[in-house]
């Protein structure tokens, strides 16, 4: 990381603030058997699902992928205390809005095969317009982008022991 | 920005105005996209450009499935670590 560069304001020290943050508190219960693969691999889903939530709070609600993420963790959270899984599912088709189909159609045809593809990897691009959707696009990969550069740095600072 | 976007959103049956504004999102996106092969990057057509940066995203997503991994096991290490002293402190 280039400590020159560390605008406390910056999206970097946001998401860097609120994962290490987030991480205490996953490395908190202090248990002996703390090792075990199954521990490790919840461990791995909450870290995972941490870094994904610290990015999205960082944006806050000014980007649609943003605000999708967020949604998308507390719908998540809420429904894993309910029983039924239809619950979920009916909940999922509800945020797929019709109007966007619509543009689909109208802008660019010829991008229509990977229009799709990139609508399922981009949070909330299935609703999003053609212009929407690469613009939100190149906002998240460059979320995406620092997102990963702070998770390896942390990484690297782990590995030194 | 804002301006354009407004007029194609009046102007709907028109589409040469959002076809430069797609040409010009997708160039943006071309830019974040690492750079491999392409001597000749103006020239690359709008879905090799979104072909790529669906492959790039998928990637990126890997990358930090991998690092949540590293980090998992990571702390797990910090942990023994830290238990092994207190072991070790309490054993005296």
């Amino acid at each position: 990381m280039d400590l020159q560069n560390l605008n406390p304001s910056s999206l970097k020290s946001r998401f860097t603030a609120r994962f290490l943050r987030a991480l205490t508190e996953i490395n908190a219960p202090k248990t002996i058997s703390s090792s075990s693969p199954r521990e490790i691999f919840q461990r791995y889903r909450r870290i995972k699902v941490a870094a994904d939530k610290s990015m999205a709070y960082s944006v806050r609600s000014r980007r649609i992928w943003s605000r999708a993420t967020l949604w998308r963790l507390r719908t998540r959270s809420r429904s894993r205390r309910l029983v039924s899984f239809g619950r979920r599912a009916s909940v999922k088709t509800r945020t797929t809005a019709s109007h966007g189909k619509e543009n689909k159609e109208h802008h660019g045809a010829v991008l229509g095969v990977q229009a799709e593809e990139l609508r399922e990897l981009v949070p909330g691009g299935e609703a999003m317009d053609l212009c929407n959707l690469l613009d939100e696009t190149a906002h998240y990969i460059k979320c995406l982008t620092t997102q990963v550069q702070v998770m390896r740095t942390i990484a690297n600072l782990y590995s030194i022991e | 920005m804002s301006s354009r976007r407004s007029r194609s959103r009046q102007s709907g049956s028109n589409s040469r105005i959002t076809d430069d504004q797609i040409n010009d999102l997708v160039s943006k996106l071309h830019q974040l996209l690492p750079e491999i092969r392409n001597a000749h990057s103006d020239k690359v057509s709008a879905a090799k450009v979104l072909q790529e940066t669906c492959n790039y995203i998928r990637s990126l997503h890997r990358e930090v499935d991998d690092l949540s991994e590293r980090l998992s096991e990571l702390l797990a290490t910090t942990d023994n670590a830290q238990a092994a002293i207190i072991r070790s402190l309490l054993m005296q």
